[in-house]
């Protein structure tokens, strides 16, 4: 395995379906000539020329729909945002489009593409660039949506996603882009729908996706210190949920906290917590708690952000209140 | 054509059977020398880490900001995307607050809520200040709307980039503002890239003036390196606006010097491309060689008078730097929220 960063590993999962797939093609703002605003697409213009990977006018809504129609034509787009932001420009081709087509036509048409780009909160770019949207896509049937929290991941599930016949919202985070970690070289994939252990523990289950599984991992080595053992699950694919990996390790464990960096007002964490609740009452211990960004737009002064933002002494804290030792 | 004139028994130069008074072209002058530093300075703190996140820099297109606001009224609106320092000071806002809301401190315009990207300032009708490209536009029309409502004679003043025209919102504001001739002045500052795309790798129509056709606005490309020029079509376009002619697309030709933002070393233009329009057309220096040429300054008072600004700017920063970041309250004001039970801060005790 060679050790690589999360941009390299989504860079490979795009060439390595590329190559194997001549209906694969890359398209979004600043993707081609430049190299992709955050780099993920360095060298590809060079590998696969100009058809293939496209650099578009800043037209949100009307790339997208181009995606959607490419598909319904039999092609593979990946569609990229810079950022998940701006990808509210194109909600209509996504939410009204692409997530239901297959639906609503019968089943005549596929629409077997992947929006990708960055979500969540970059550093100090304030209220209008620092937004966790996974909880909309997430509601929308006929989406699915998939969110790596390290290279491994980013690689296997991005190969997955542009490899799945249905529409992927793949949401990737800025401030993990330049994360390492081993990476299995050549074909890797790993299957949507699977969440992953990402710490074996007894007494605490911390559910995470995507940069606050890190967090979480973090917390739990400070929990540790203080002789609380925590189980990291980061469900990896947010739909469809991977339920029955959570419930394993809420059985397990009896106790529950589940973290996102998004709001908390119909949140992720609600509708996991909502299952844990519904599905595995009977081995809880005590009621689940969820620590999530403040419901406020993204502040720019530093203090102010670092405040909104769901940090590890919360998690921390948490985790003690449910295990009753705060 | 510059002539050396006297108006009034005033020093001055007429350009196109205009007059400006050595006054004013000193302030015109001034300010856009104070932007050009106050951003020269804004990327030192950047280099620092005093400034965070994206920060964009308008050096070399301090003409479209001055010329402009010299042709405004006070009471006609103006909003624009990011890139809005420039258009703010020349607006009138405090620098100190807007160097402090770059730097996240209490004092600064929005309170240091909104950082670079996000200068809004209601008392001078500026609007922003907007991060999202083409978002301003359509608001811009509203804004149109509301004076038509009212019959104030206001004109939204919308400003938008060459990259930004492409927005499909665009083309719906101009249909609009055209269909009810609402008075608004659509400003494309074409600096000839949008981030790392150069105009005619984004456009099939790269003359932005004519955007507008088949929606029967009408359009007018400005030298926007001339602060002048951009002054004398900015009081015809704002004049076609106000008079209930509806819109107007005024096409400013100008080249930012800087990278898109801090973080963006620019490799997608040579050095021959930059070097041609700072040396050859820079704003600062052609009014400073008009005004020399008219006799209504010298080489050392324009020196003299960099040197005061610099220090006016370093003034500036210091004051912004002695303020405190905002009050952790701050995070729950001017937010409707319903409150969610056990939420802040975590609960100590569950159930
Ligand atoms: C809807 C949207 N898409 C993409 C971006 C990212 N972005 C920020 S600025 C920019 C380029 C805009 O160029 P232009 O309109 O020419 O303005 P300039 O930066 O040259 O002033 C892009 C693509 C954004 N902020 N909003
Ligand atoms: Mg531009």
């Amino acid at each position: 395995m060679a050790k690589i960063t999360y941009r390299e590993a989504l860079n490979q999962a795009m060439c390595q379906e590329m190559e194997r797939d001549d209906r694969v093609f890359l398209m979004g703002e600043e993707v081609a000539e430049y190299n992709g605003a955050y780099k993920v697409s360095q060298g590809m213009l060079d590998k696969f020329g100009p058809k293939r990977v496209i650099d578009t006018p800043i037209t949100e809504l009307g790339f997208s729909g181009l995606g959607v129609g490419a598909a319904m034509a039999g092609l593979r787009p990946v569609i990229e945002f810079m950022t998940w932001n701006f990808a509210i420009l194109a909600a209509d081709q996504i939410v009204n489009a692409a997530a239901k087509m297959k639906y609503m036509t019968g089943g005549q048409y596929d629409c077997p593409m992947v929006f990708r780009g960055a979500g969540g909160a970059a550093a100090r770019v304030s209220s209008q660039h620092s937004q966790a949207f996974e909880n909309w896509y997430a509601n929308i049937p006929g989406l699915k949506v998939v969110m790596p929290s390290n290279p491994a991941d980013a690689k296997g599930l991005l190969a997955a996603s542009i490899r799945d016949n249905d529409t992927v919202i793949f949401i990737e985070n800025e401030i993990n882009y330049g994360d390492i970690g081993e990476v299995p070289e050549g074909e890797y994939i790993i299957p949507l729908g699977k969440a992953d252990i990402k710490r074996v523990g007894t007494d605490i289950t911390l559910v995470a996706h995507s940069r606050m599984t890190g967090y979480a991992l973090m917390a739990a080595d400070e929990l540790a210190k203080q002789g609380i053992d925590a189980e990291v699950v980061d469900p990896r694919t947010i739909r469809p949920l991977d339920e029955a990996t959570i419930l394993a390790s809420v059985a397990k464990t009896n106790r529950a906290v589940v973290i996102e960096e998004g709001w908390r007002f119909a949140g992720i964490g609600a509708e996991i917590s909502a299952r844990i609740m519904e599905k595995g009452f009977d081995d809880l211990d005590a009621p689940v708690a969820r620590v999530t960004g403040k419901d406020v737009p993204m502040p720019y002064a530093a203090n102010l952000e670092n405040y909104a933002l769901p940090s590890v002494s919360e998690i921390v804290e948490a985790a003690r209140v449910v295990c009753n030792r705060a | 054509m510059t002539t050396k004139n006297q108006q009034e028994n005033q020093a001055g130069i007429t350009q196109e059977g205009r007059f400006y008074s050595a006054e004013r072209l000193h302030a015109m002058h001034d300010m856009m020398l104070f932007i050009r530093r106050f951003e020269e300075k804004a990327g030192q703190m950047y280099g620092l880490k005093k400034i965070g996140g994206f920060c964009h820099l308008c050096n070399g297109q301090e003409a479209v900001c001055v010329g402009m606001e010299e042709a405004a009224e006070p009471t006609d609106y103006m909003m624009t995307s990011y890139r809005d320092h420039g258009h703010i000071l020349a607006r009138g806002s405090k620098p100190t607050a807007i160097m402090a809301e770059l730097l996240g401190r209490a004092g600064g315009i929005v309170g240091g809520k909104g950082g670079s990207m996000h200068m809004f300032d209601k008392e001078k009708n500026f609007a922003g200040g907007n991060g999202i490209v083409g978002e301003q536009v359509p608001i811009g029309i509203g804004f149109a709307f509301a004076s038509q409502y009212r019959d104030d004679k206001r004109v939204s003043i919308t400003i938008m980039g060459d990259g930004g025209v492409n927005q499909g919102a665009v083309y719906e504001s101009f249909n609009m503002a055209a269909l009810w001739k609402l008075p608004v002045v659509f400003v494309i500052e074409n600096n000839q890239y949008a981030m790392g795309t150069s105009l005619s790798r984004a456009s099939a129509e790269t003359h932005l003036y004519k955007r507008g056709i088949s929606f029967k606005v009408p359009g007018i490309q400005v030298d926007g390196m001339d602060v002048l020029e951009v002054e004398r079509k900015m009081i015809e376009a704002l004049e076609h606006a106000r008079s209930g002619q509806g819109p107007i697309i005024v096409e400013m030709m100008t080249y930012r010097y800087r990278g898109h933002s801090m973080s963006d070393p620019a490799t997608y233009r040579t050095r021959d491309e930059v070097d041609e329009w700072r040396s050859g057309r820079d704003p600062i220096v052609r009014l400073q060689k008009q005004m020399i040429e008219a006799g209504l300054a010298t080489e050392a008072e324009f020196k003299q008078k960099d040197k005061d600004i610099k220090k006016e700017v370093v003034a500036v920063a210091k004051a912004a730097e002695a303020q405190p970041e905002p009050d952790l309250s701050a995070l729950w004001d001017d937010i409707i929220t319903d409150e969610i039970p056990n939420a802040y801060p975590y609960p100590r005790q569950v159930g």
